[in-house]
């Protein structure tokens, strides 16, 4: 099979005052070429952390422990970090919650998105700017040529966001890494948004890893899905499956505190107790103080990952 | 229905600002960067009877915010008056604005950012009661214990920071602040919108079990319709500024009248109704600086006609308890001229 983004065991360590947290504990995923996984879960289990250490943005006092990251055939944490520079906004790419990270406010979009351009392209400004054109038509800004003129404050938040994708298409990456892209805006506007995202993993053909702790998004957006709790993915499958037949009591909890799926003015049903901190995890299995099927043997051995189509990491999963 | 406690009467809000540092340099190039004014609020009238929860829906920048702090008091409305039990809410002196009132409090998106870091709980909490003599002072630390477990937290927490609450246990700590000043009408701004699902769904519990104890009336805004729909008796919806359709929380989601709400309903990416794909509204949201002519909604509807470019539709009703302001629901779209050609 042809898998863009290929990740093994990645694992992911900070050290804060001297006890070492494991933010990302043994994550393991494929996306293919054309498709769009959702990264879904509580804030704090480990989305962007997981972002960063694909894309290779962790620093001291984090640190990369194990794992593989590949991209087209290519181990990514083999690369020296001036290859991983140059790989970085061209063969994989990453959009985040905030436009202005990606953006420089005191730049015209049209020159900054050329500059991108020919860093890692030979050519004439012209043509960059057309490249930049032809990246906002895309995303479906209107009116293009008037936007490359615009510096970044002069266009709404849902204009920049749609900038900073475009930005991330420039070299049409092989993979796409948005982290709440779409949180910060209106329901109006994120549709519009993931509609295009969607025609572009189609078009494209680029594997995109979604992250979003909105399991609406992810259910109407994305091909597959992985839950993550404390650091760990503890269900994976297609989207059908995960939404319609969850397996892990943690995603069934997630699933039925949605209000839309309840008579309106009756109780929700509410997950007890609250995200665990990473330093002080319980033995056995991490949601053990907060699941209602937990038995004996949760609360000394952590479950195993079952590897087969949806995999579940629990001891007692759902039918 | 009881008569209305709350009456917000052809309340408008306009802000004049003042361009900022960049866009006034880039004025400077371009000829722009006068000042500008916001037309926040353009004449809502809105009733709320004892006990109700009103939903405000829209799109960001529409002013739900700015009416919701109208209501509270922190802001004066430019036309218009709020009243509670017929008393208005605010006095303005100039440019001083008394708040006449305590007895509307109002909760707002980012739990952390009201409350102070440095001040345990259970201080913040008896701040206002003790302030404006609403406790006995002899009271006030077993209230702020009482308080405290009526929201679901331990009377203990009463001596920690806020830094060593989670995000749900602040915004509970968040109510409390309100519900201390015993208040008649809550206003609450997207207050479980930086919420995890899980705990969101504590807080909603939460506030659903306080308004059947305490008969609490409240505003509730956020732009997260099925949050809305759960909580909420009845729904405004607003556009730039403007209340375009008005219902009773049940009829408006079985059959939105308006097409914007129908569109927004439409937008919304939901989990396990089955429904895979969503619509996408057509274009940008418009700017209540310059907003269009006619019915502001009409570059962005597909049900315009010529009538909708010219002429803005009024609130009119559409069933014993609902209005709505479109003109398919007030003579259709087509101008009058050519209706009678
Ligand atoms: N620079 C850092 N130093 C120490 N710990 C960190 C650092 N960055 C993240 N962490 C820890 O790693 C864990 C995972 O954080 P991460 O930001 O990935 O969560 P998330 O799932 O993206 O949450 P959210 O939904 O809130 O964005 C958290 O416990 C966080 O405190
Ligand atoms: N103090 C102020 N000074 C100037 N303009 C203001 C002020 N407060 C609000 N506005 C403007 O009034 C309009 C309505 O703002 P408001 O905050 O009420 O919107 P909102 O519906 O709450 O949006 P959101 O969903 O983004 O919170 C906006 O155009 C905003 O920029
Ligand atoms: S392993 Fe046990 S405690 Fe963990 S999720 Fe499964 S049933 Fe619950
Ligand atoms: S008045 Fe016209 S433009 Fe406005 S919502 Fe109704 S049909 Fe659409
Ligand atoms: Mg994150
Ligand atoms: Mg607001």
């Amino acid at each position: 099979m042809n898998a863009a983004l290929d990740v093994q065991g990645l694992t992911t360590r900070f050290a804060t005052r001297g006890d070492a947290v494991t933010a990302v504990n043994d994550v393991s995923f494929t996306v293919q070429k054309g498709r769009i996984l959702g990264l879904v879960g509580e804030s704090g289990s480990g989305k962007s952390v997981t972002g960063f250490s694909i894309m290779g943005l962790i620093d001291a006092p984090g640190e990369v422990a194990a794992g593989k990251v590949m991209v087209d055939g290519q181990d990514l944490r083999a690369l020296s970090d001036e290859d991983m520079r140059k790989m970085r906004g061209n063969r994989v790419a990453m959009v985040f919650q905030d436009p202005m990270m990606t953006l420089n406010p005191v730049l015209r979009v049209g020159d900054q998105m050329a500059m991108a351009v020919r860093v890692h392209r030979k050519m004439s400004k012209a043509a960059a700017l057309k490249e930049a054109q032809r990246a906002l038509e895309t995303v479906g800004i209107p009116s293009p040529e008037e936007r490359l003129r615009a510096y970044p404050h002069q266009l709404s938040g849902g204009m920049r966001q749609r900038v900073a994708i475009a930005m991330a298409l420039l070299h049409r990456p092989s993979v796409i890494i948005a982290d709440e892209a779409t949180t910060a805006l209106d329901v109006s506007i994120q549709g519009q948004i993931l509609a295009e995202v969607r025609d572009l993993a189609d078009q494209t053909g680029a594997a995109i890893v979604w992250i979003t702790h909105d399991l609406g998004v992810v259910s109407s957006l994305a091909d597959d899905i992985c839950v993550m709790y404390a650091g760990r993915i503890v269900e994976r499958g297609t989207a059908q499956q995960v939404i319609d037949h969850p397996r892990h009591p943690y995603t069934q909890g997630l699933l039925d505190s949605i209000p839309a799926l309840h008579e309106p003015g009756k109780h929700l049903p509410q997950i007890p107790g609250s995200t665990p901190q990473l330093s002080r995890l319980p033995q056995g299995c991490p949601f053990r103080p907060r699941c209602p099927r937990a038995t004996e043997i949760c609360a000394t051995v952590p479950p195993a990952d079952t590897k087969d189509g949806q995999t579940v990491l629990c001891h007692h999963p759902l039918e | 229905m009881t008569d209305p406690i709350l009456k917000i009467e052809n309340v408008s809000k306009r802000f004049t600002r003042w361009p900022g540092m960049a866009e006034r340099l880039v004025g400077k190039i371009t000829g722009g960067g006068k000042p500008v004014t916001v037309h926040a609020l353009s004449d809502v009238t809105l009733h709320v009877s004892q006990g109700e929860v009103l939903g405000i829906v829209g799109e960001s920048g529409c002013g739900k915010s700015t009416l919701g702090r109208v209501v509270a008091g922190i802001y004066a409305p430019s036309d218009g008056s709020v009243t509670l039990k017929g008393d208005p809410i605010v006095r303005e002196h100039g440019n001083r604005i008394d708040k006449l009132t305590t007895q509307v409090q109002m909760i707002h998106q980012d739990p952390f950012a009201s409350l102070n870091p440095r001040m345990k709980v259970g201080e913040t909490l008896a701040e206002g009661p003790r302030y404006h003599r609403i406790i006995p002072s002899g009271k006030v630390r077993e209230g702020m214990r009482e308080l405290l477990e009526k929201v679901g937290l331990e009377g203990a927490y009463a001596d920690r920071l806020p830094h060593q609450f989670s995000g749900g246990q602040r915004q509970r700590v968040a109510i409390a602040r309100a519900l201390a000043m015993k208040p008649e009408v809550l206003v609450l701004d997207e207050a479980v919108a930086s919420l995890d699902v899980s705990i969101q769904a504590q807080v909603l519990n939460l506030f659903m079990d306080l308004r059947r104890d305490l008969g609490l009336t409240a505003l509730f805004i956020s732009h997260d319709l099925s949050v809305v729909r759960h909580v909420c008796d009845r729904v405004a919806i607003m556009y730039l500024g403007r209340l375009v359709e008005l219902a009773p929380a049940d009829e408006l989601y079985a059959d939105p009248k308006h097409p914007y709400t129908a569109a927004l309903f439409a937008s919304v990416p939901t989990v396990g109704t089955g429904k895979r794909k969503f619509e996408a509204i057509k274009g940008e949201i418009p700017s209540p600086i310059n907003p269009p002519p006619g019915c502001a909604f009409h570059p962005r509807c597909p049900l315009a006609g010529p009538r909708c470019r010219v002429e803005a539709p009024r609130l009119t009703g559409a069933g014993p308890a609902r209005t709505v302001a479109c003109h398919l629901n007030d003579g259709g779209v087509d101008t009058k001229a050519e209706t009678a050609a």
